[in-house]
């Protein structure tokens, strides 16, 4: 082998070596797991068997975003499955259950270890230390959060030249202040509290221990796509409230591993077994 | 200082227009490409809604489904030839690698370039790139970034040629010097992203069918990208050699038989291979439970029609030696691709919304993409008119 030669391979080897830390292990150090070192998670337990579908909690919702707030005293909306969109963050539903009329409230489940924020490649989406999956302004627009979304909450504003994400941010900026969420504080019927997430599992458990008559038992957020910080209690198996009930208890960010994994391999073993089949092809030239 | 003047006319003169303008296909292709570049207008003017059908239930469409999922599987034919020829020496594809590799590089530049019409912000889209905003975690930034130094590289592959159009022998060399290493990073940087590809649809679990959703889709969409870039070169060489045959050397026409039944049995291989992983899937997913349905019904003709079939015809092509069966096969492989690809947005994707939910591409984003398919074989019919696209290279 020449050194010329000698110095190429050589060359190419560290160009893969090198190349590991940019696009190979850096994918991986910022593993999920690490979110939950952070401060404890806040998190809202959403009792529906309290729901009495007052809608006050849409309402103070808009207000405190600024976006237009809806009249609550119109009963109509019920009649059909609503979906938080880019102008409602939060949505109540009515459903006919086997045990009668319940209502849910739908927002951003705020995941412990959110896909969005997974999936977004210019960290717009960020999980906060305490439990806040928000949106930055830095986004591209490329809609990969909605794509791999278990609970299909990002919402892009399609009409506009100048679009953004939509979804709760668990009132992050209330929270910065010392407040607690806008549903929350507004909810009459004390359907919806606002603790660690912890504390509110406790909760919630004490709940159906108390009264297991009253509650279907399961704590809906629980271990759902690895816990989310929104909490629900139930009366009704939570099909019955078209909870989806399918998505299993691995974090969404977890499916892409068995790929991430194999990057750092192919970084290294692929130049180190081209070079060696170039060699190995290679037609003698002249007396070398 | 004369010779730089020189260089300056040549350039000048090669700009302007060889043959007739008004030849039919110009004549057709011209207002639909206007037209096209009206619509692209409208939706930076007016945003995002107005083009597209893309909604809150399905955010992706035509134009990530056709750009990203389906144009770079096609244009894989650049990393598979330049693979090959330059690392394994195989003198016979010689005379195809470089229009490949030409065929490679204006796919990358026109699809991740018309990606930015999808974007819905797309002033940030350098954000991935430049500041301190990068999401390694995400699958998607890896695309990205691989988008772009891959970009670089089939580039640099393709330099030479146009260093040697215009004669600077030295900027030659240097390029030629460097064309092994560039070769094998580029294959390995096609490895990733062509299989990143898949590994998006690895998160959407919930979201995507269970024939579909796998955790080997990476895999098969790393396949798709080699047997689906052979049956594209196979196609464009066919192409060229029937619209530009005097831009092919003489001694090179003799060939085009034998590598495109070469290219036929690479195809038949990788696509046995692709077929075989996908009926082990089926099988782990216990496929038989969900195909008396609809979707079920969908996805036989994925399997059967646009897999299975087509390899049947390239056998027939290869045995009988018939160039015919083997372009209609690569025709269905090319077709069966796009579809693989459009049911990870569309068809396979919430396959549980109701059919009236369900949303497919506007007249608007076809034209998009067709204007910018004919935009680029525009392209790439001027460089291969002027460029040394069809030469067989000498050893140095």
């Amino acid at each position: 082998m020449k050194r010329r030669d000698f110095l190429k391979a050589l060359g190419i080897g560290l160009m893969g070596i090198g190349m590991c830390p940019l696009l190979g292990k850096a994918q991986i150090f910022r593993e999920p797991e690490e979110m939950e070192k952070s401060p404890e998670f806040m998190g809202v337990l959403v009792d529906t068997t309290r729901c009495i579908g007052c809608r006050a909690c849409e309402a103070a919702c808009a207000e405190s975003h600024g976006l237009p707030v809806p009249d609550i005293d119109d009963i109509s909306v019920f009649k059909t499955s609503r979906k938080p969109s880019t102008q409602q963050l939060t949505v109540v539903n009515r459903f006919e259950t086997e045990k009668g009329e319940v209502f849910v409230k739908t927002q951003c489940m705020h995941c412990n270890q959110p896909a969005c924020v997974t999936a977004c490649l210019v960290k717009a989406f960020q999980k906060q230390p305490y439990a806040h999956v928000t949106w930055d302004k830095n986004c591209m627009g490329c809609r990969f959060c909605m794509y791999v979304c278990p609970f299909d909450i990002p919402k892009f504003e399609y009409e506009k030249a100048i679009p953004e994400i939509k979804k709760c941010d668990f009132c992050f900026d209330r929270f910065k202040k010392g407040m607690i969420p806008a549903c929350v504080e507004v909810c009459p019927q004390e359907a919806l509290i606002f603790g660690k997430r912890r504390d509110l599992l406790h909760e919630a458990k004490t709940r159906i221990y108390k009264d297991p008559d009253k509650y279907y038992h399961h704590i809906y957020g629980e271990n759902e796509v690895g816990g989310t910080s929104f909490l629900y209690l139930s009366k009704v198996p939570f099909e019955q409230i078209r909870f989806r009930t399918d998505l299993g208890t691995t974090p969404y960010s977890k499916y892409q591993k068995i790929f991430i994994d194999v990057v750092d391999l192919i970084f290294i073993l692929w130049p180190v077994t081209m070079w060696s089949l170039y060699e190995l092809t290679k037609k003698e030239v002249g007396n070398e | 200082m004369n010779e730089r003047k020189n260089l300056i006319k040549f350039i000048l003169s090669e700009l302007k227009p060889k043959g007739p303008i008004f030849t039919p296909f110009n004549i057709i292709t011209a207002p639909i490409i206007l037209v096209g570049l009206i619509i692209i207008a409208i939706r930076f003017l007016k945003g995002l809604g107005v083009i597209t059908h893309s909604s809150q239930e399905l955010p992706w469409g035509l134009l990530i489904g056709f750009n990203v999922m389906t144009g770079i599987p096609w244009a894989g034919g650049a990393f598979c030839m330049a693979f090959v020829v330059y690392v394994m020496h195989f003198e016979k594809y010689k005379p195809v690698v470089r229009s490949a590799i030409l065929w490679g590089l204006l796919s990358y530049t026109f699809y991740a370039g018309a990606l930015v019409i999808d974007l819905g912000r797309w002033w940030n889209s350098l954000n991935p790139f430049i500041g301190n905003k990068f999401g390694f975690q995400s699958v998607l930034w890896l695309i990205a970034f691989h988008f772009l130094l891959y970009t670089i590289c089939a580039f640099l592959e393709f330099a030479p040629i146009i260093a040697e159009w215009l004669s600077l022998e030295k900027i030659r060399k240097l390029l030629h010097s460097i064309r092994i290493p560039v070769v094998i990073l580029g294959v390995t940087l096609s490895t990733l992203h062509q299989s990143g590809i898949g590994a998006l649809t690895l998160m959407a679990k919930s979201k995507i069918h269970p024939l579909w959703w796998s955790e080997y889709t990476p895999v098969l969409f790393f396949l798709e990208s080699i047997f689906g870039g052979m049956a594209m070169i196979i196609l464009i060489e066919s192409l060229m050699y029937r619209t530009l045959p005097h831009r092919i050397p003489e001694e090179i026409h003799g060939n085009y038989p034998s590598i495109f039944i070469g290219l036929a049995k690479g195809c038949a291989g990788t696509l046995f291979a692709y077929l075989t992983l996908k009926l082990s899937v089926f099988i782990h997913v216990r496929g038989w439970n969900y195909i008396i349905s609809k979707i079920g019904g969908w996805y036989l003709v994925e399997f059967i029609g646009f897999g299975f079939l087509p390899l049947i015809i390239l056998l027939l092509g290869i045995k009988r030696e018939n160039l015919g069966l083997i372009r209609i096969a690569a025709l269905m492989i090319l077709i069966g691709i796009l579809m693989f690809r459009l049911s990870y947005i569309f068809i396979a994707y919430k396959w549980y919304l109701p059919w009236g939910e369900k949303h497919f591409a506007t007249w608007m984003e076809i034209w998009v993409v067709v204007a910018i398919i004919l935009i680029q074989i525009w392209i790439l019919r001027w460089i291969v008119n002027r460029m040394p696209v069809y030469v067989i290279e000498q050893e140095e």
